[in-house]
């Protein structure tokens, strides 16, 4: 029961895009479609398990004061991985996504959950509440992917519902910072609500 | 001809926060006030100036000299933490004038994604030694615009009444929002 918390609490209570406000760089750059958001987080959810695991294996190696670097060295390595397998088996997505692959590095959920959670608790949960974390990241990125998808071409995943154009302004630069902020009024009200 | 469309470029049309979406944390954080805005853009010039230097240098003569160049993401992200670090000490030796006006952002910059981002960018667009510096100093000029125009709004912003659901980050991004859209408007200037 107290693992299942560990894994669900990442999707809704402490979202980590809509309630801790972490990692906002990538969820504003790499959500013009819902393809990509998700392409985005499952690298994200990638990084955060493996290092989440290897950091709370060697949690108890590292001198208190060199924690943070050693931290950084760890994630940074997984992040060149994660950057290698995509350049191979997905270009395309790699070509898109570009510059935000190697910039997972300074996400801030995943050092956060590095210092919070796997430098205190066991392989196992670490795992888990990596995994949680991240399926909370890739489920909001790709909402956000989706209905900027919907509103800026008319097609979700790629597939087309209207026919013409939709409106370019949501696939652009403006469409990011207002889809993410009335999406997070839409969040506030409903947590608002099943809390009263 | 060249450097005035790479500053121009960097400042207005591929504004870093606005239009790449790099420095999103510091944008949201540091934007109360104006007078924050200013100290915090002056110390992102700062470090991302030398930075472009430093990653530049290490790029060309030592990364692609022993043909390692996967371990970029490594080195750049170690080498500009340590150099923030670097640059805090010294600044508090030799002039701490400077350094009490920008001493307190300087750790912050570590975290600051636009650094590393224009890092990697410069090496992507193959820049030589003065281009990567002018292009490094006018993102960072650009980053200082666009904060300091949005704590300008965010000030005004303070003295309304917002529905309470939209309090605190959801109207800052939606104003974001606005902004981004008014820079939209120097599109097709280079």
């Amino acid at each position: 029961m107290k693992r299942l918390n560990i894994l669900l609490k990442g999707i809704i209570k402490e979202n980590p895009t809509f309630v801790l406000i972490l990692g906002m760089c990538p969820t504003l750059g790499t959500t013009t479609s819902a393809i990509n958001g998700a392409g985005m987080g499952i690298a994200t959810m990638f990084v955060l398990v493996m290092s989440n695991m290897v950091i709370s294996l060697i949690k108890n190696l590292i001198p208190d004061k060199v924690r943070i670097p050693a931290f950084i060295v760890v994630i940074a390595s997984f992040v060149t991985v994660i950057q290698l397998l995509m350049e191979a088996y997905v270009p395309a997505l790699y070509e898109t996504l570009g510059v935000f692959i190697p910039l997972i590095v300074v996400n801030c959920i995943i050092l956060g959950r590095a210092e919070a959670f796997a430098s205190k608790h066991n392989v196992f949960d670490s795992a888990l509440d990596g995994l949680g974390m991240g399926l909370g990241f890739t489920l909001s990125l790709t909402v956000i992917g989706a209905v900027r998808e919907m509103l800026g071409n008319g097609s979700v995943f790629g597939y087309k519902f209207i026919t013409g154009d939709g409106m370019l302004a949501f696939v652009l630069a403006p469409g990011a910072f207002l889809v993410l902020g009335y999406l997070m009024v839409l969040f506030n009200k409903a947590t608002a609500k099943l809390r009263s | 001809m060249e450097y005035f469309a790479i500053i121009i470029g960097a400042i207005f049309v591929n504004n870093v926060v606005l239009a790449q979406f790099l420095g999103i944390c510091p944008f949201l954080g540091v934007s109360g006030k104006v007078n924050t805005s200013l100290g915090m853009g002056a110390a992102v010039v700062f470090v991302m100036g030398i930075s472009s230097i430093v990653v530049y240098l290490l790029q060309y003569y030592v990364l692609v000299p022993l043909r390692i160049e996967y371990m970029q993401t490594i080195v750049f992200i170690l080498v500009i933490a340590a150099l923030v670090q670097m640059v805090e000490i010294i600044l508090k030796k030799i002039s701490p004038a400077l350094y009490q006006a920008l001493g307190i952002f300087l750790p912050l910059i570590t975290t600051n994604c636009a650094v590393l981002g224009v890092a990697i960018l410069l090496v992507q667009k193959e820049y030589n030694l003065l281009q990567s510096f002018v292009y490094a100093v006018s993102t960072a000029i650009g980053f200082a615009l666009a904060l300091t125009v949005f704590a300008g709004i965010r000030e005004r912003l303070e003295l309304n009444e917002v529905p309470k659901s939209m309090r605190g980050v959801p109207v800052a991004l939606v104003t974001a929002g606005i902004l981004a859209m008014a820079f939209m408007g120097f599109a097709g200037l280079v």
